[in-house]
């Protein structure tokens, strides 16, 4: 197969950025991706020029790192997928596809196709998380979490912040990013005592960082190589207003606010 | 040189249940107002890294945390997918912490430290309810109490598991509570930060050099001692289960400033992953062995069978590890599995397009439980499978082969985690100590929490007590010499102007390294490859072609000093399993064997292999750490 990758060039932040455009030939079916940006890669090095800069880890889906706009779609065509588990088989032959970065202000561009997400790095380390000290927790069968519930908390927890929600939403808001944790740890037992607390800490977090707020386009959800489901926002909605009303310092557990199944 | 170079593993005396206890109450403790005043590195953010961040932390210490990534997340413990052990035996089949001890020892073939896989064990409870404490989402009953399922090599039911993502899940835990530290002024992260060199004064550690890798700048760190939690090497074969970035780099450069590095032969050939499908494929992924609790492994018993899997009978299919290890049967270990599946596709019963994969077939299982029910189990491994091969695994059997994976072998450390470097610690898979020759399934996130948790953050106080040593300046010229040294290499490496791509060296070591030094291994295989290293990096040096400059973002140039470094270091891990002369767990020498089985040699080999560099132009020196048997038996390792 023949390709032409139409690639997002921008030697650094501040720079102007602009799409180049690199044939690539004898790619097969089968190649991944992210192998036909390390051939054309090779390419470019080959005749003295720079790589393009883009990240991965993994390539197996798990990692988060890789974080392109591919014909307009955060990931690609294919749903439920990230950049590195996408096949050449989803293109046609002799394509011309479009590659960028994430576009968003809160996430902005550092070289070619690498953003900093360290800002939702940032939103984590204001409270998303459960405090227990190594050494503190009783035995882990003291602990019931029935399995419907348990399994919701997978769900969320399954978020591997890759940005694609982000990068997705017309008003580049982080709130399926945001909500996938809140709701992880607020439907468990264990994330009661600071539910309050943590909700109104990240979603201060996330204003502060410059991310805009839902107005319900619903593309986060698509976007989500995790296939995070849309109902984590209205449940981060709710945890929110609970919070307001009764307070940061509210203690759910104590006043059995935690939502029956 | 003399042996000395090999300090006393400090295992403490007492029976072996008593001996984690009478280390922690002979630890000399610090105060906490001078627990504050103590600062420590540590490199590395994974499951280790990040667990012991947070609980030295959470203990008082100033904590600097590196990472190369852009988020201690990316850490390649994410891709752990099947479980992590614990001797709770809440399955109530008879699980203990020595039974786990055993299994482990066994599994490793008797090649790792006694007293550490007992502590392992004993440890290993404690995770799991601080992982539950922390909201780590594992699968879970009806009624609500804590699932577990069966992994390589045991005959029991330990494994804890968060469907195909427990390493993401405990490292998610990890990472919450390094965070919690981060938002709380106790740990300072630097990402997208590589460790380039360790930092000695009057042998000890104080201190590491960093590269900037968003500038490129070079930049002095000191401490009171330095955790290197910098994971394994299997990406030295390219083609492996391993990230990208996965490299030996921070290892490797503390042991050429005299760390020893031990049995680095020592690496796991995961059974049961995607194969090669074509030239350009750069990654091998994992379909993790927990799937081998309901799928069965097959070839066709006639070489060269073109049917279609669904057209050969059972009569003419070859369930190959059921008939050679009845009582393990799918659930051999790694080491085991790998080599027999290695050997049905030698024998020209391989299956796929290339004739080198055998299938791994969910059909029985799902006729007997349903296909929700193996949906539920193994969905988002099976999704992947389907992802990468545009094959439904519901339908048709996964096609898998054995890819490079784990390390068993690293920095050398004693009970206390310590290398022979006094404040140089080792944690997780960068250190040697708990898996010998061949680590047991859902063993490398149990010891990786155990080494973060709940043991490291207890031993480097001791150190810290102890010794109290005094805090040597950044501004030091070891700090600017060892700069200096660090920017001489980066200089050295843009300077060769040559033609060949870095990854084109990468791959072609990864060949040699898979051929002479992978599932089996000869004396002649192994001096051929030792040869033709030597004449790759001399190929690097020589022709190496780096676009770019050293002082921005430049992948190409941090590619190419991990690979520089993969270069030497492959010729060590071939040093290591030519002067091994025994087969023992992964390591398989052709010559040291009984019908394709391994061949221990308890008499000449029963040690720790440790090697200490000697300078560019000398073979490393050997030392030997004696493994001695207290409490497990060495015998033959049987899963038949």
């Amino acid at each position: 197969m023949k390709f032409i990758l139409s690639v997002w060039r921008q030697p650094s932040a501040t720079a102007t950025g602009r799409l180049v455009d690199y044939p690539i030939d004898g790619i097969g079916a089968d190649d991944s991706f992210l192998e036909v940006i390390d051939a054309i890669n090779e390419n470019l090095m080959a005749q003295q020029q720079e790589p393009i800069a883009y990240e991965m880890d993994c390539r197996e889906g798990i990692c988060g790192s890789c974080s392109l706009m591919i014909n307009g779609s955060a990931h690609g065509p294919q749903r439920a997928t990230t950049t590195c588990q996408l096949y050449m088989r989803e293109f046609s032959d002799g394509e011309t596809i479009t590659v960028e970065p994430w576009r968003a202000d809160a996430l902005p561009v550092i070289k070619d196709l690498i953003v900093d997400r360290s800002a939702m790095d940032r939103i984590m380390q204001s409270a998303g998380y459960i405090s227990v000290h190594t050494g503190e927790a009783p035995d882990a069968n003291e602990i019931l979490v029935s399995k419907h519930r348990a399994d919701r908390a997978f769900e969320a927890a399954s978020c591997i912040g890759c940005g694609a929600c982000i990068a997705a939403c017309p008003n580049a808001s982080a709130m399926l990013f945001v909500a996938a944790k809140v709701v992880q740890l607020a439907l468990l037992p264990q994330g009661q005592p600071e539910r309050c607390h943590r909700v109104i800490s990240m979603v201060e977090a996330m204003d502060r960082e410059g991310f805009g707020n839902c107005s319900n386009h619903y593309e986060c959800a698509e976007a989500c190589p995790k296939s995070i489901p849309l109902s984590v926002i209205a449940h981060l909605n709710r945890e929110f207003l609970q919070a307001g009303l009764f307070g940061r310092e509210f203690s759910a557990a104590a006043h059995r606010v935690v939502h029956e199944e | 040189m003399s042996s000395s170079i090999l300090p006393d593993a400090r295992v403490p005396g007492g029976g072996m249940e008593q001996k984690w206890e009478h280390c922690l109450d002979n630890l000399h403790l610090l105060s906490p107002a001078n627990k504050r005043k103590k600062k420590i590195i540590v490199v590395g953010t994974g499951l280790a890294g990040a667990s012991a961040c947070a609980t030295m932390a959470e203990l008082g210490y100033q904590v600097e945390a590196f990472t190369f990534h852009d988020s201690p997340r990316r850490a390649h413990s994410i891709a752990a997918q099947g479980g992590i052990n614990a001797s709770k035996n809440y399955c109530n089949d008879g699980d203990s912490d020595f039974r786990l001890f055993m299994d482990t020892i066994k599994g490793g073939d008797f090649r790792s430290r006694e007293a550490n896989v007992y502590r392992l064990a004993q440890i290993s409870g404690s995770i799991i309810d601080q992982c539950v404490a922390q909201g780590v989402p594992f699968a879970r009953e009806y009624d609500g109490h804590l699932d577990n399922r069966s992994f390589g090599g045991a005959l029991v039911s330990r494994t804890f598991y968060a469907k195909g993502q427990t390493g993401q899940q405990l490292l998610l835990g990890a990472y919450g509570a390094m965070n919690r530290q981060i938002h709380l002024g106790k740990v300072h992260l630097h990402t997208r930060s590589e460790m380039l060199e360790l930092v000695l004064k009057d042998g000890r550690a104080c201190g590491i050099i960093t590269r900037n890798l968003l500038t490129g700048e070079i930049r002095s760190h000191s401490a009171d001692a330095v955790v290197l939690a910098t994971g394994g090497y299997s990406n030295i074969y390219h083609r492996s289960t391993n990230a990208a970035g996965s490299n030996v780099t921070a290892s490797y450069r503390s042991y050429r400033r005299g760390a020893l590095f031990a049995n680095p032969s020592f690496t796991q050939i995961h059974p049961t992953c995607i194969p090669v499908m074509h030239a350009h494929q750069s990654k091998l992924t994992l379909m993790s062995e927990s799937l081998r609790n309901h799928g069965r492994i097959w070839v066709p018993v006639a070489a060269d069978d073109q049917r279609e899997a669904r057209d050969i009978p059972e009569t003419e299919r070859d369930y190959f590890l059921e008939r050679k290890y009845p009582a393990y049967g799918n659930l051999s270990p790694r080491d085991i599995s790998s080599r027999a599946v290695k050997q049905v596709c030698d024998e020209g019963r391989g299956v796929g397009a290339l004739k080198h994969s055998v299938y791994l077939d969910l059909q029985d299982a799902i006729q007997q439980h349903g296909t929700a029910f193996i949906e539920q189990q193994y969905g988002n491994l099976l999704d992947m499978y389907q992802h990468i091969t545009n094959v439904n695994p519901y339908q048709h059997p996964l096609q898998i082969y054995p890819a490079a994976h784990y390390s068993m072998g690293g920095l050398w450390v004693d009970y206390h985690l310590m290398s022979n470097i006094p404040g140089l610690f080792v944690i997780g898979e960068a250190n040697f100590s708990d898996h010998g020759a061949n680590r047991l399934g859902a063993s490398a996130l149990m010891q990786g929490l155990a080494d973060g948790y709940f043991i490291l953050p207890q031993t480097i106080g001791h150190y810290l007590a102890e010794n109290a040593p005094v805090r040597v300046s950044d501004h030091d010229p070891v700090f600017s010499a060892t700069v200096e040294e660090a920017q001489d290499r980066i200089s050295r490496l843009l300077a060769i102007k040559g033609k060949r791509s870095v990854a084109s060296f990468h791959r072609e070591l990864g060949d040699i390294m898979w051929h002479h030094c992978g599932m089996a291994r000869n004396q002649l295989g192994l001096n051929s490859a030792i040869e033709n290293i030597s004449a790759l990096r001399a190929q690097f040096w020589a022709n190496l072609n780096i676009v770019g400059s050293a002082t921005d973002l430049n992948q190409t140039l941090e590619y190419a000093g991990r690979v520089a470094d993969y270069l030497e270091f492959a010729e060590l891990m071939c040093r290591d399993a030519l002067a091994r002369e025994e087969s023992c767990g992964a390591h398989y020498r052709a010559e040291h064997q009984i019908q394709g089985e391994a061949k221990r040699n308890d008499k000449q080999f029963s040690h720790v292999a440790a090697w200490h560099f000697q300078g560019d132009a000398n073979t490393p020196q050997l030392h030997k750490e004696p493994l001695n048997f207290d409490c497990a038996k060495q015998v033959e390792r049987n899963y038949r």
